[in-house]
């Protein structure tokens, strides 16, 4: 990354994106662990007067007292910023009214997420988790350079300073420095090798409900996302794609495209044929102007209900063992009791409310990208391969990400790389291209959590203890032909597994099984990826099992736990809350309950339901349990359970995304619904005290609530949910 | 062809199709960003702003239907409600990726300028054309209700 404040371009752009606050990348960060001992940082402090203490890659503080955190994650709304800011100013001992946070550039050497190794993106719940320590090393380091800068200042003892709210004071002298002050001194210092993190019990910040960075900018309209990048001579872009995954494009007929007013340019890339115009409104009357024929002798032709049916077969097939103890068939079929159930997933879309977006700038030797990125070392890959350059030569401006929930953590990176298509077929000449999708785009977009189908049995002995549990799972594989491939073990994909092949009940003889399906429908990572699905046929699974028992659902699981501390924790916290032992509800109306692990961090979920005479189903009450480890910040550990609930059952509502002979259904929120207010049910979280090191709650929140609403349904009518989506489906029809 | 209405109070005259959807021309000829967009059907009310008071979504409102008219955004916002909805939302934290909490302040404010003690089924009423994938609805409803004790007062 070029950091040359003398560059006019980057001054330029920092004009034009004046006012993206947290989002704009700033000319001013200097490199990682300066010192002002190289000749450049030198003689930038010697020209500006201004110039900043930045110890490390991660916080920059000025003379005026700001304290800057470097968020080498993209804040989507799982509340990154801020708490990756309050893990190192709370070492710092900043004054959290001074501190900002703004996006690190794509640079994996100092940006990596320390869970992907060498790559720098977001993802699997692992923002705070991998930051933890990185992040309070880097506070406390700069906060021992400014209290050297004190201490030489003073000549009095470093062990006879405190600090407080960005104040360093000598109590004996009464003397105090404000960090800014400090900062040439500071500067001027060595960055020591180590230095002493706080004990837990002297944190300030961390374990405060403080408020969020990027609060304030999302309530009056200032917070600036791709769609709001503008710069002098920007085009816009919309992009025609095939309408079967895997068709290309035979020819096209832009006459009657060329004759819309603004229309610049028709260029055709890998992906599709691209309209520039000089405005969104111009570029979509353009698009929908445009005649393409398409080839579809190599697209994807089938449809979604035939795969199901080839899923159902299959799972009666050898599969790959992806989790074998003991015997579980001969102890099925030595049981007393066999119970038995399949399961059935659709695809999802995504559909963050941000419809995808890119602006790219390329000319001959560099590729600049403005976007909600999540994957900036992916992506520069594959942009840089898109544009015929280097990935050094790719620099990316991480802006606020409408919404993820795993779309833009994309291994093919395919808006980017689209974006980057389109601007090179238009001439590489420096032209700012902005390429937008519609919500149409994104619902057609493919990158969908794959279908599965689910086979489970168990078997019971005559004292009704649970002695064999065999699962079988059938499903297209995220990870296959992707560059996390590597990660395979065995041909076993472990997000098709996850959630299933890691069950925490003591059951003495368990096989899961896996067999990976082939369709040309791209997929990927669905918030809470695995457990999306595998949760569901476990805790739907283990209701059944318990009621075939005659054993309550909750004290059923809670017997298997006995070895699981953690989890058996949130489970009895939730039902506690939910009160559980309060006898059963009203006709009508039923409780469920369920309990997962994911990236880390135990959920347990309690749904009260309510189910009319037309069998719809309303979610009136939803009580859950988090243990995340320590609670970095518990409003935002709330939001996220909150959320997580809310997209979890909207899914298992209405979410589905189905093909006939190849093409997707669905096209908006029209067909593909989502959860809406009047849906929401009434949310309760509490959080587990916790020392222990923290762990993921963007996704975790995600994967109870189906499961535990299905069995609230069970107990309000007496009818399992086998089919998603089902508030439309099994229940009504049945 | 021109078309002129009152943008946030201003006599604002735009040169565009008047064809073109509101949203648009609000984005795109006046260069005002806080009205988003998320569907282009009316189906998710990102890009809810007000028009002589009411809540209507942009993206299906041609420019030529606001001749004349007075059209608010987020960027104009003044009311009492409006400041009490704006501040109960940062109260109770309301925003998480933030997109469509423009779309979900507008329905608010003009929920609290016609309605100054709603009850839940009010907000529901008046708030279900509001998608938030983020799920935000149980603050969104908990800032309503206190948005409109905070604008009694």
């Amino acid at each position: 990354m070029s950091n040359d404040l003398s560059s006019p371009r980057r001054i330029e752009r920092r004009v034009f994106l004046k006012g993206a606050g947290a989002a704009t990348v700033t000319a001013l960060t200097i490199g990682f662990e300066w010192a002002g001992s190289t000749p450049r940082a030198q003689a930038l402090a010697a020209r500006d007067s201004f110039a900043p203490f930045a110890p490390n890659a991660f916080v920059r503080i000025g003379a005026d007292n700001s304290v800057t955190v470097i968020s080498k994650h993209v804040e989507l709304g799982q509340g990154a910023y801020t708490g990756l800011a309050t893990v190192l100013a709370d070492e710092l001992d900043a004054d959290w009214a001074q501190v900002r946070v703004e996006s690190a550039p794509a640079d994996a050497t100092r940006y990596a997420n320390l869970a992907f190794g060498k790559i720098q993106g977001t993802g699997g719940s692992s923002a705070i988790a991998n930051s933890w320590l990185q992040l309070r090393d880097a506070g406390a380091k700069a906060r021992a350079m400014l209290l050297s800068a004190a201490a030489t200042e003073w000549h009095v003892p470093v062990g006879e300073l405190t600090v407080d709210k960005s104040v360093i004071y000598h109590s004996a002298s009464k003397r105090q420095a404000s960090f800014g002050s400090l900062v040439k001194k500071a500067s001027a210092l060595p960055v020591p090798q180590t230095v002493q993190l706080k004990d837990p019990k002297d944190f300030k910040l961390i374990g405060q409900r403080l408020p969020r960075v990027d609060a304030a900018a999302k309530c009056d309209g200032t917070a600036q996302f791709t769609i709001d990048v503008e710069m002098p001579g920007m085009l816009v872009a919309l992009l025609k794609r095939p309408p079967l995954f895997g068709g290309t494009v035979r020819s096209f007929d832009g006459a009657a495209t060329l004759q819309v007013p603004g229309v610049v340019k028709i260029v055709q890339v890998p992906r599709g044929v691209a309209v520039v115009a000089k405005s969104f409104w111009a570029a979509k009357q353009g698009r929908d102007a445009l005649k393409v024929a398409w080839d579809d002798s190599n697209a994807e032709k089938r449809s979604s209900a035939a795969m199901m049916d080839e899923f159902r077969r299959l799972a009666d097939q050898p599969a790959l063992p992806a989790r074998k103890q003991g015997d579980a068939k001969k102890a099925i079929g030595d049981a007393a009791r066999k119970i038995s159930a399949s399961f059935e997933f659709p695809y999802l879309a995504h559909a963050p409310m941000e419809p995808l977006a890119a602006v790219v700038k390329l000319d001959a030797k560099t590729c600049e990208i403005w976007t909600g990125d999540q994957f900036q070392t992916i992506d520069q890959m594959n942009a840089a391969h898109a544009a015929g350059l280097e990935p050094s030569q790719v620099s990316i401006h991480t802006l606020y990400g409408g919404g993820s929930f795993g779309r833009r953590a994309n291994t093919v990176s395919d808006y980017i790389v689209e974006a980057v298509s389109i601007a090179r077929a238009y001439g590489a000449d420096g032209t700012p291209i902005k390429l937008q999708w519609t919500r149409e785009d994104d619902i057609h977009g493919g990158f969908y959590r794959p279908m599965y189908f689910h086979k489970l049995e168990a078997g019971l002995n005559a004292q009704n203890e649970l002695t064999g549990w065999h699962h079988v799972i059938v499903g297209q594989s995220i990870m296959e032909g992707t560059i996390f491939a590597a990660g395979m073990k065995d041909g076993i994909d472990s997000t098709s597994v996850e959630g299933a092949a890691n069950i925490a009940y003591a059951i003495p003889n368990i096989a899961v099984d896996l067999s990976t399906t082939k369709a040309g429908v791209p997929v990927l990572w669905w918030r809470v990826v695995g457990s999306s699905h595998t949760t569901f046929a476990v805790e739907a699974f283990i209701d059944q099992v318990a009621h075939a028992a005659g054993a309550d659902p909750y004290t059923f699981r809670r017997k298997l736990l006995e070895h699981e501390p953690r989890m058996k924790a949130v489970l009895e916290l939730a039902a506690d809350k939910a009160g559980w032992t309060s006898g059963p509800l009203p006709k009508g109306r039923g409780r469920g309950i369920a309990v997962c692990e994911a990236f880390k961090s135990f959920v347990a979920q309690v749904a009260e339901v309510s189910v009319d005479e037309a069998g719809r189903v309303k979610v009136d009450r939803v009580v859950c349990a988090v243990d995340c480890g320590t609670a970095v910040n518990p409003d935002i550990i709330k939001a996220q359970m909150e959320g997580g609930i809310g997209f979890g059952l909207g899914a298992a509502l209405y979410g589905a995304i189905t093909l006939k002979d190849g093409r997707v259904e669905q096209s908006n929120f029209n067909d593909y619904r989502v959860l809406r207010m009047n849906e929401a049910p009434k949310v309760e979280v509490y959080i587990v005290p916790s020392t222990e090191k923290p762990t993921g709650v963007g996704e975790p929140g995600v994967a109870p609530v189906g499961p535990a609403v299905a069995n609230a349904v069970f107990a309000a009518t007496g009818k399992r949910v086998h089919v998603f989506p089902f508030a439309n489906g099994e229940v009504a029809r049945s | 062809m021109s078309i002129t209405f009152f943008l946030n109070n201003q006599s604002t005259t735009l040169d565009a199709d008047p064809n073109m959807p509101l949203l648009w021309a609000i984005r795109e000829v006046a260069g005002l960003h806080g009205t988003k967009f998320g569907c282009g059907m009316a189906m998710c009310g990102a890009c809810t702003l007000h028009l002589d008071g009411q809540a209507v979504r942009s993206c299906v409102m041609p420019l030529s239907a606001v001749s004349g008219r007075h059209v608010t955004t987020i960027e104009g916002l003044q009311s009492k409600q409006a400041k009490a909805v704006q501040s109960a939302w940062i109260d109770l934290q309301v925003p998480q990726c933030g997109y469509c909490q423009s779309g979900q302040i507008m329905s608010a404010t003009a929920l609290l300028e016609t309605n100054s003690a709603p009850t839940d089924a009010d907000i529901d009423g008046a708030m279900s054309g509001n998608i938030c994938r983020c799920a935000t609805y149980p603050r969104i409803r908990a800032a309503i209700h206190a948005a409109a004790q905070s604008a009694k007062a």
